[in-house]
């Protein structure tokens, strides 16, 4: 790790307060970094996805696995990680929620909200099996607006 | 903030007016028990007013796309009113705006399920 990186992680138990506690404290970092408002928003919220994700999908909802949530803030950019205990998955293999025959389905967004919400976001095999969320965020410029988004919409980026 | 929801008759068009945060939870499970509850009661026509709604997450999305199919399967309508901005945005970037009839009028919107 580079030195002029923070690092931080915390290990959340399989439940849904877990969700709440882990965009929380994504949001203290976010806002401490500098991000506006509609950034930290969209933070937050992909935190809670990626979160959710591991609750659900990766974990199955099981209690006696775990979710690890880090979070490294360089100089450029906050990067989230958030690693469960399942199998693992593909993102390939994600169905595409804007597909005709998908629009009505109850589940299977959070995957393209973090795509939408982040600059750059990945799938990876964790370390120790399972999947591992890797997200991404660049840091505001010194200077920037207030919402730290160059004076865009709130609205997120499509297609990312 | 916990969601929180009441309802209103107007005729016979029920307008549910929800606040708070419809999110994986509590949020998202008493969405699902009001709509569920106004089915079992025959109220088939309903208004969601989301005026004091300013964030949804993916399971609070799935489940007003849940609470929609339901009311379709009993041949009802499930409307929506008063989007804010981020329930606009996100509706807008899951193709879901052209789904839901969405309304800024009560009056209008209470109108268009005669």
């Amino acid at each position: 790790m580079a030195p002029d990186t923070k690092h931080l992680e915390m290990t959340l138990e399989t439940q849904v307060e877990s969700v709440n506690l882990a965009e929380e404290m994504c949001l203290r970092v976010a806002e401490a970094a500098g991000f506006g408002e509609d950034d930290c928003y969209r933070i937050g919220m992909s935190v809670r996805e990626g979160v959710i994700n591991a609750f659900h999908y990766g974990n199955q909802e099981r209690p006696e696995k775990k979710i690890h949530l880090a979070v490294d803030l360089t100089p450029d950019k906050m990067i989230i990680h958030v690693l469960d205990e399942g199998t693992g998955f593909k993102l390939s293999e994600v169905p595409d929620p804007l597909a005709e025959e998908n629009l009505l389905s109850t589940s299977g967004r959070g995957i393209f909200l973090m795509r939408a919400f982040m600059d750059e976001f990945d799938v990876v095999p964790g370390k120790t099996g399972g999947a591992e969320i890797v997200m991404s965020k660049k840091l505001p410029a010194p200077g920037s607006s207030p919402n730290g988004d160059g004076g865009q919409s709130t609205a997120p980026h499509q297609g990312a | 903030m916990a969601l929180h929801a009441t309802h209103r008759d107007a005729g016979k068009v029920t307008v549910v007016d929800l606040s708070g945060r419809i999110t994986l939870g509590d949020g998202s499970a008493l969405l699902r028990k009001t709509v569920r509850g106004l089915l079992d009661d025959q109220r088939t026509q309903i208004l969601l007013n989301l005026a004091d709604v300013d964030y949804i997450d993916s399971s609070g999305i799935g489940e007003l796309v849940s609470g929609f199919t339901a009311v379709k399967n009993r041949n009802g309508n499930l409307k929506l009113l008063h989007l804010t901005k981020k329930v606009r945005d996100l509706l807008q970037i899951t193709k879901l705006f052209t789904v839901f009839d969405v309304f800024t009028d009560e009056g209008t919107a209470i109108r268009s399920f005669d």
